[in-house]
């Protein structure tokens, strides 16, 4: 056994490739989700373009060993660039029967599969619910299978510290990273660093996750239990400094930047909810900013909180999923009524009801477009990636602020989560919003508008001679007053639609990605952005004229769009729903928009795409 | 925070130009004017208040408060005034709010609003009816109460508002009624006065759907029988002649006759303690008016400090600063590992 520690240095072949995915996966209580996001940081920082997909189970911990425990954490890194997780998996790391049964399918024939040999005994396998040993039955032949005793190697490297067998165990996960690493010639010294970090007060757990994971990586290096290694040299993305960012940091970092850039704190009212709380984890940890977090105690108090600091002069914000969304529809009619800028973000999961939580789907838009009671038209906005989530809230914040109206911003799951390079922009890059109180008491009025905008003037409680009342009942053109009369209340419903559609006048055309007219737009928003990218690459390739328009804003859409969508022959629509954003392009169009529609809580594939749209040229 | 360049302010400078459109002869005439009249000694520049308010009766208050105002959604109020005063804690922010508003459809907010301590005033119009919707029972109206949606009588036990309140740990509980004018303003200005959450519930009459709701407490003839002023440091006294009392037995609290021969002299009677540490005293007030002859004690019934929910925010947020420094938003984009690409 002392050769597992002790690295002796053999020749390995060593192979330089383009792009690898590698997927981690094993029961919820593996730390599948810390070992992947260890080797996405990694390569990360080596200068690989990435892209992430972590999926979890809804449950904290489902029985070990059982199929609904089983998470994983995807990743493909690349020297050129990436634009999904993708299709299929080079290297399946398996932790468990059940973990190898659900992720199998996914493995690349002749993939490598690294099992953990240790957890195949007989009650392992019926937990997964599996009739023989897959090991041994050769339904895993058409794999390059490394079964390995991820437990016993990993006690025995830690057998001198004096560790009990399940503190043991737990480091078995950095066996698995450690293995990784070597298969890609990286180094371990970040995750050594991040370690340290985390178990700053438990040196003896420190000194045991190093040993595993150095383990692993010599466990590969002594016993030539792979014959290759691989080289993935850094990618030549755009020069700059990057950072490793998730959907969901990107937005918090976001919504600092737009308040600094305001001049104004930032408040979130936010109640916990998958997969939008590290949101409000995020900003909580940006006290320092003056961001005030207010964990409210429910959905409706937290949009009601964000309504009043908006009311008194505060960058507000709420933060939610789609149950969320629901509980907040009376309000967000009423920050509608007293236009007031309030950011509401809705990071879609799957519905309806509590659905499928930590799954991904995009089956808000109507919700966010409709769903009030009533003319309660609101601008709405949409991320791409999980980097675009930061130009995304600064643009949310611009648009609330300088026209005074609530904006939803809608992300999903597979945004909040996965992560990708990020080009960090210098603060000058990041467009400055103007914001402008009223304080001359001199012919002020509460719903006299900006002709321009038909922003009405931002009053804050404070200041002198202002004081004036508002709220949810119908309000008196220009006085703000109670009003109920028949012809007012016509106007003022047109008069907030307009405001609304005025946008469109601030909002830049879209230009089609790949050709500018031809046999088929794909007309799409939100997360689907990689894969349709990805796809429409490899059918261009093939001599197709397709072009691509991704819509950031949806209310109002880009005033070209319809002019854009008539430039070819047909127009696709892909979405993970029943086909929101192409009902509203029919019904706004009259464009005969084809839908493409996945709704099965997993974000579309590229070759998906691909065989859509040869579906449709042939 | 108030300097002497602030004018003197007239019941006149709180009235807006807006019609008070409640029914005439309604208890809420009686509240405003109270509010009004109390506001400008206060010493605040006008600018300060915020009034806000649910949906109901009540809450078309702060459209006849001459201060800022926002009258926001059903139960709700609460939740926008914690924004409000999060965001702005010099601010002097009043809520208006029903039975109805605060105790059903606002009760999470209205008892989490409380417990986290936030300094804002609640004025909570109980008439145990509901009036804007034209006559349902609410939660305060009493068991077995025949009204529109209960043609055969309510078959729910109400809410007592004040037990209730007492039990989310507020700092300030108090009780008055519409038409006890001086009581009313005394009570006002003593909740104008506590810094933290102060929940105050008046008795208010609602003369077209539950006329004569608090007859038993207003009535001339049957009031000093039927109330017990509530004061700081004097003993729980009541009746015409002042000949009776409320007195601790154990665990209860018992209604007792003075000089009747039975011995009992003012020293047996229980002295009121605003500041008692423990909630179990205020509880036991609070739920007098449920006990047959027992009076309803009005005034304030507990009135403690503790630190206000949006000064430990803001000292929070203070201390982060003293420590990390003020936030640089070129180092938080930068935060992290970074890499650089030529």
């Amino acid at each position: 056994m002392a050769t597992i520690t002790d690295p002796v240095v053999r020749v390995h072949k060593r192979e330089v490739i383009d792009k690898a995915v590698l997927r981690f996966c094993g029961d919820s209580g593996d730390g599948m989700q810390i070992t992947g996001s260890q080797f996405t940081n990694t390569v990360a920082l080596y200068g690989n373009d990435l892209a992430t997909f972590p999926d979890y189970p809804a449950e904290i911990r489902a029985p070990a060993g059982t199929l609904p425990g089983v998470s994983g954490f995807q990743i493909q890194f690349s020297s050129s660039d990436v634009f999904t997780p993708g299709d299929s998996v080079d290297v399946l790391v398996a932790m468990n029967p059940a973990a190898l049964k659900t992720n199998i399918k996914d493995l690349k024939m002749n993939g490598i599969l690294i099992v953990n040999r240790d957890a195949f005994t007989v009650a392992d396998l019926r937990k997964a619910d599996v009739a023989s040993n897959p090991l041994e039955d050769h339904s895993l032949d058409g794999y390059r299978l490394f079964a390995v005793d991820l437990e016993r190697l990993t006690r025995a490297a830690l057998a001198e510290l004096g560790l009990d067998a399940k503190s043991m165990d737990r480091c078995k996960n950095f066996f698995a990273l450690g293995m990784s690493y070597w298969l890609y010639n990286r180094t371990m010294d970040l995750t050594y660093k991040w370690i340290e970090d985390k178990f700053k007060t438990k040196p003896l757990l420190v000194e045991a996750n190093k040993m595993a994971m150095r383990a692993g990586y010599n466990y590969c290096e002594a016993t030539e239990a792979f014959q290759v290694s691989y080289e993935i040299p850094p990618a030549k993305l755009t020069p700059g400094t990057y950072r490793n960012l998730s959907g969901n940091q990107a937005l918090a970092m976001g919504f600092v930047a737009a308040s600094q850039k305001a001049g104004l704190p930032l408040f979130l009212g936010s109640y916990p909810i998958t997969p939008a709380s590290d949101i409000l984890h995020e900003l909580s940890m940006y006290k320092n900013f003056g961001v005030m977090t207010f964990q409210a105690e429910d959905e409706i108090a937290a949009i009601t909180s964000a309504i009043g600091a908006a009311y008194s002069g505060s960058l507000a914000l709420t933060t939610t999923s789609g149950p969320g969304m629901a509980l907040k529809t009376e309000a967000m009619g009423l920050a509608i009524m007293t236009e007031l800028p309030v950011v509401i973000c809705d990071i879609q999961r799957g519905g309806p009801s509590t659905g499928l939580p930590t799954k991904t789907e995009q089956a808000d838009l109507l919700q966010a477009m409709f769903g009030r009671n009533s003319e309660a038209p609101i601008p709405v906005i949409a991320a791409s990636t999980p980097g675009d989530c930061f130009w995304v809230a600064v643009e949310a914040c611009r648009i609330a602020l300088k026209y005074m109206i609530p904006v939803i911003v809608l992300s999903d799951g597979y945004l909040a989560n996965g992560a990708e390079p990020w080009r960090i922009p210098n603060v000058d890059e990041i467009p400055g919003i103007q914001v402008k109180f009223a304080t001359d008491p001199v012919g002020f009025l509460p719903y006299k508008r900006d002709p321009q905008t038909l922003a009405r003037p931002w009053a804050i409680p404070g200041t002198p001679g202002l004081e004036h009342r508002i709220g949810g009942i119908e309000k008196q053109d220009v006085t703000g007053n109670v009003n109920y009369e028949p012809m007012n209340h016509e106007k003022m419903v047109r008069i907030r639609a307009a405001k609304v559609e005025g946008i469109a006048q601030d909002i830049p055309d879209v230009v089609p990605a790949g050709d500018p007219d031809g046999d088929l737009l794909i007309v799409a928003w939100g997360s689907t952005y990689g894969a349709i990218t990805a796809g429409l690459k490899a059918a261009r390739a093939k001599g197709h004229r397709i072009g691509h328009v991704h819509l950031r804003h949806l209310n109002p859409l880009p005033k070209n769009l319809g002019e854009v969508m008539g430039r070819y022959r047909q127009v696709l629509v892909p979405e993970m729903n029943m086909g929101q954003l192409s009902m509203i392009l029919r019904a706004k169009f009259l464009v005969d928009a084809q839908g493409y529609n996945k709704i099965q809580g997993q974000p579309f594939k590229q070759s998906e795409i691909e065989g859509k749209i040869e579906e449709i040229l042939g | 925070m108030t300097t002497a360049t602030i004018p003197v302010l007239t019941k006149k400078d709180f009235q807006t130009d807006q019609e008070v459109r409640w029914c005439p002869g309604c208890g809420d005439y009686a509240i405003l004017s109270a509010v009004q009249s109390v506001f400008p000694e206060l010493g605040i520049p006008r600018e300060k208040f915020v009034v806000i308010s649910g949906i109901g009766c009540s809450s078309r208050f702060p459209y006849y408060m001459n201060t800022y105002g926002f009258h926001t959604i059903h139960g709700r109020g609460p939740a926008v005034a914690t924004g409000v005063k999060i965001s702005h804690p010099e601010l002097e922010v009043w809520l208006a709010t029903g039975d109805g508003d605060s105790l059903a459809i606002g009760g999470n907010h209205t008892i989490h609003m409380l417990r986290r301590n936030v300094g804002i005033k609640v004025l909570m119009f109980n008439n145990k009816i509901y009036g804007l919707t034209k006559g349902q029972y609410s939660p305060t109206s009493e068991f077995g109460k025949k009204t529109k949606s209960t043609p055969f009588g309510t078959t729910d036990r109400p809410f007592n508002p004040l037990a209730l309140v007492i039990g989310a740990d507020t700092s300030f509980v108090a009780r008055s009624v519409d038409v006890f004018q001086q009581h009313l303003k005394d009570t006002l200005r003593k909740t104008a006065a506590h810094s933290g959450s102060a929940y105050v519930e008046i008795l208010q009459n609602c003369n077209i759907f539950n006329d004569g709701a608090w007859f038993d407490l207003t009535e001339k003839e049957a009031r000093s029988e039927h109330v017990v002023q509530l004061e700081h440091g004097k003993p729980l006294i009541f009746g015409k002649n002042r000949d009776k009392g409320i007195r601790l037995n154990g665990m209860e609290t018992e209604v007792v006759h003075l000089g009747n021969g039975n011995g009992l002299t003012e020293k047996d009677i229980l002295v009121h303690d605003e500041h008692h540490p423990n909630p179990a005293y205020a509880f036991l007030l609070a739920q007098m008016e449920e006990k047959p002859g027992f009076p309803t004690p009005i005034g304030v019934l507990r009135s403690w400090d503790r630190d206000r929910y949006e000064d430990v925010m803001a000292k929070q947020i203070q201390d982060v600063i003293a420590k990390r420094g003020p936030g640089d938003l070129s180092k938080l984009l930068r935060s992290g590992d970074t890499w650089e690409v030529r």
